[in-house]
This record gives structure tokens, sequence and C-alpha cells, in this order.
């Protein structure tokens, strides 16, 4: 069965329509992501998919539930976050926050406690603990509002733009913690978010929403081949360097400072990155590189041009 | 039920860290009786006898469980609720597994834990040590009284979420409630009992929820109501609490059909 699935699902706002006859489907332990310009109609399907907003129409169906008719069985079974709103205690402690929660998802305390001290150690939150909500820097609170989602051990984790705002290494810790969690719990994962490296690093497969229209679902490399946005290989070279254009399976895109710096782009799906590499560095001294992933604005912005809008 | 009482224990916690504030309620609800004391002492004296069952102990017994209950009971009301909707944080109340209104029924009952523990009794201890007050004339009123001022709560907070809910459909509910407390304060017999109201506006206080969230808790701890009479004043509270606890639900259910949260 399904975890998600959606067949012919509208949503209408006075004058305009948020979400257009969308249909996919999402099988348990999958993990998807879920990009489009803002605006698009991803939070609008998120709301449907958890029973928060009605659909004008359609065919809707969480854990096999009917989310707007069966609320707080779906509430049970997924865990949510939306980046900008907060689902913790403003003015408790930390550690209250869990235990409030654990009761209301109807856990026992020796559970709610082991559940907890598991997921603080994992997210190295234990510092925290005792820290009122409004005191935590916004790392700490995304942290704790992921940690808050998963108290319940639901089937299916929706994340609504989880990195907003955070530093690099928030955001690493962040996916670090997600990758080693699905892999133990093989908890379902929807995901939206601006950030390619979240998609990268955790998504197999992608869904592209453009004015509520599911505009591309596949895998990431299929996504960048669709649209031919390919990746960059910078190559820094020990010494000028006449072109580098019979490399099997890149194209040299740009030559500078007399070939001192050249830029290959490469098909991933045709060759590797250490096969450009070795062809190179076997005829010349290769000083440096660095690998220029495709633009996930980019990406979605060459979809909508291809789907005659944008 | 446990998660409603765990929802009832962070109420009372939530509120417990803004001891400051505790503080100054206390103080300003006592300067306050201190006056309110004074005035309705002198009125009784000029009237030379007991007016609408009133004498000068019960008076005092009034005003001082008045100040006491006053940040017990939330008369004013609340905005958590009304701001959560306008923000479209309420969202996050219907990703949970209860009840929204329940989980802030849990909260307020809390809150008025510890208001009456933290600022009421405080307040009501400093007024029975400078004046000559009232107290229950029996275990049945403490008791009874206690019921009262609980149902008084729910009441209050029942009220109050059906107008917070209005931001379902109106951008700005300020005029509503502001008109909420006027007449509320009014009518819930904060500023005169009741029974010293003329005829015409003691029958619209009765037959409004507002004497519910004040006037009848303190007549049964003033002994002002005694006997058979309790069980028709804690009569009239369970009626209005169940009533607008019910409205709150299909209010509750209507508002979550016309969500369009705002921010994407």
């Amino acid at each position: 069965m399904s975890i998600i699935e959606t067949r012919d699902l509208v949503r209408d706002f006075k004058k305009t329509r948020a979400v257009d006859r969308m249909t996919f489907s999402v099988e348990p332990g999958e993990a998807v992501g879920y990009i489009g310009a803002n605006g698009a109609g991803k939070s609008t399907t998120i709301k449907m998919l958890t029973g928060i907003l009605k659909p004008t129409s359609g065919h809707v169906r969480t854990c096999g539930l009917d989310p707007m008719r069966q609320r707080v069985e779906v509430a049970r079974r997924v865990g949510v976050v939306f980046g900008q709103r907060s689902q913790l205690w403003w003015d408790l402690p930390l550690r209250d926050s869990f235990a409030i929660l654990g009761a209301i998802h109807r856990m026992d305390e020796p559970s709610t406690r082991a559940r907890t001290d598991v997921l603080v150690e994992q997210l190295e939150m234990g510092p925290q603990l005792g820290t009122a909500v409004r005191s935590l820097s916004l790392g700490q609170r995304m942290r704790a509002e992921i940690a808050a989602a998963l108290l319940h051990s639901p089937e299916l984790l929706v994340l609504d733009e989880p990195t907003i705002g955070l530093d690099v290494l928030s955001k690493q810790r962040l996916r670090e913690f997600l990758v080693a969690e699905r892999r133990e719990q093989g908890t379902t994962l929807l995901l939206t978010t601006h950030d390619m490296g979240d998609i990268e690093r955790l998504c197999d497969r992608v869904l592209v929403v453009d004015h509520g229209r599911l505009a591309f679902d596949g895998t990431l490399t299929g996504l960048a081949g669709t649209v031919g946005a390919q990746r960059i290989l910078v190559i820094d070279l020990a010494q000028p360097t006449p072109d580098l254009a019979d490399v099997p399976g890149a194209t040299l895109v740009e030559s500078e400072s007399d070939g001192l710096r050249q830029r290959l782009s490469f098909d991933a799906e045709a060759t590797t990155v250490a096969a450009v590499l070795a062809h190179v560095s076997s005829r010349h001294e290769v000083r440096d590189l660095t690998i220029e992933e495709p633009d996930i604005e980019d990406v979605v912005r060459r979809i909508y041009a291809a789907s005659g809008r944008g | 039920m446990k998660t409603f009482w765990l929802l009832v224990r962070a109420g009372f916690r939530r509120h417990s860290t803004y001891r400051l504030a505790l503080l100054a309620g206390m103080t300003t609800n006592s300067v306050f009786g201190f006056i309110r004391a004074s005035i309705l002492l002198a009125a009784l004296a000029s009237a030379g006898t007991a007016i609408g069952g009133y004498d000068a102990p019960t008076t005092i017994a009034f005003v001082w469980w008045g100040q006491a209950l006053l940040g017990t009971v939330n008369l004013w009301g609340f905005a958590e609720v009304k701001d959560r909707v306008r923000t479209g944080d309420i969202a996050v109340d219907f990703l949970r597994p209860v009840n929204p209104q329940m989980a802030y029924l849990a909260g307020d009952l809390g809150r008025a834990g510890i208001n009456l523990v933290g600022r009421g009794l405080p307040a009501l201890l400093l007024g029975a040590l400078l004046f000559d007050m009232a107290w229950p004339p029996s275990a049945v009123s403490w008791a009874s009284g206690a019921v009262s001022v609980l149902l008084a709560v729910v009441v209050a907070f029942a009220g109050n979420f059906v107008i917070n809910l209005l931001a379902f459909w109106l951008v700005e509910i300020r005029g509503i409630t502001l008109l909420w407390m006027i007449t509320g304060g009014l009518l819930c017999g904060l500023y005169l009992p009741v029974p010293w109201f003329p005829d015409w506006l003691r029958t619209i206080a009765n037959w409004s929820p507002f004497p519910s969230m004040l006037q009848n808790p303190i007549d049964i701890l003033a002994g002002r109501v005694v006997g058979v009479d309790i069980v028709s004043a804690v009569g009239v509270q369970v009626f209005w609490a169940a009533s607008l606890l019910v409205l709150g639900q299909v209010v509750l259910r209507a508002g979550r059909r016309r969500l369009e949260v705002q921010g994407g």
C-alpha cells in the first residue's frame, strides 16, 4: 500500500488554483524531494496530505487514511516539521516539550524517555535539554523540531524547508542525522526545500511542481539529464594548456588564463569524475579541481521553460 | 485523561515561570481590593442595612473573593488562539492527535491553578487580615465553592475560545474582544454584585453566561447562597460550560473547513 496517494488533487484559493490535478504516490521507505518555486503549491499539497487543508476536489490518502476525516489517526502516524512554525512549548525547557508530546501521542513515560534519549544523543542536544525553547539558536531549535516530529516514530516524516536559514555545519549535521535515522527506522521522507544539497544527500526521487502541476517525477540524475543541467568539473592546471577538447564523455565549456583553468561539463550517467580526471592527469599536471553541481533554482527554471511557462 | 492532566501541568509550569508578573498581579489585586472594599462598605453604611442579602462581612467576602478569582478566571480573555489563527500556527495544533479545544482548556486550567495559588489566595489572605470577612459557612460550601470556581474557569475559557475562533472569519477581532470584556466585566458581578443591579440589568445578566464566571462561585464562598440554592447555582454553571464548549467545537470544526493557512 502506498503511504501517500493523490489523484487529480485540486485546491483553489479564491481566484488562484494552488494545486492543479496533482497525481502521484509514494511507497513506504522512499525519500522524496518535493521542489518548485515559491508559491508553486508545495506547502498547500503538504497541508492537504496532513489534514490541515481541505482539498477543493480530488482524492488524497495518507497512510491509507482520509486526512480530513481521520485527522487524529493521520497525526499519530505522521511527523511534520514546518520550518517556519514551531511545535515546541516556547517558555518551557526543551525536555518538557518532549514529555508533553509523548503524552499527546499516548506513549508511556518509559518509552517517551527512551526515545527522547536516543534522539537527543543522535542530534547532540543533551546540553540544551534544560534550556527554554525560546533561548535556543535556530540550528538547535530545528534539530529539536525534528526530534519532536520523530518522537512517536512516525511512518512518514514530512519536512517543509527544514534547513531554511541554517549555516553549513548545522545543515550538514541535520542531513547526517536524517540519513542515519532513515537507515535504522526505514521512515518514509517527504521533503520540500530550496537547497540542492538537501535533495542530493537525502532523496532518491524528485517531484518538481510548477504552478500547482507536477512537472517532473523521477531520479535526481534523471532530472539533471532531462533539462541538460550537467555537472561541471573545474580543473586548475600547473601550466598553460591547450583546450581539453578530447576528453571522452565531457565537453569543454570554457578555458581561462591561457588554459590554466578549464571547465568541463559531463553527464553523470555517461562518465565519472574519476574517469575524466584520470584522462586529464595522464596528459597534464592537475593542481586543483572543484565540482559545480547543477543549481536547484536553475534546474527548476529549465523545467518550467521546457513546459512552456516560467 | 493522562494527556489532559499533563497539559494542565504544562500550563501551570508555563505560567509559573513568570514570577514577577504574578507578584505584580497580586499587588494590583490587593490595592484594588482595598479600594473596592472601602467604597462598598461606605455604600452599605449609607444604606444603613444589608443590600440584596449582603451585610458588611458578606460584602467584604464578595470583594476579596472577586479579587482572588480575577486572575484565576480568565475574565479579560486571551489572544493566543486568535494569534495562532492569524499567523497560521493553528496548523500545528491540527497536526496533533488531540482536540485543540481540550488541549487549550487543559493549558488554561493549569494557568488558573498557578494564578489561584500564586496570586489569588495571597490577595485573599491579605484582605482577610485587614477586614472582617465572612468565610464559607460549612464544608459543603467550601467543597461546592471549589467546584464552582473550577466551572467558572471553564465557562470563561469556553466563551473566550469561541471569541478567539472568530479570527477564522474576521481579520481583526479586537472590537469584539473589547465588547466582551466590557459587557462581561459588568455582568459577571465584578464591579457590583449582580443582586444589586436594577431589575432589568439583573434579568439580562441572569440570562447571560457571565455570572457563571464570577458571581456564582463568590456567592457560594461568601455564604450568601446555601443549601438547595447551591445546586441551582452550580447547575447553571454546568449548563453554560457544556453549551459554550459544544459551541466551541462546532465553530472550531467550521473554522477548520475554512482554514486558509497564511504564508504559502
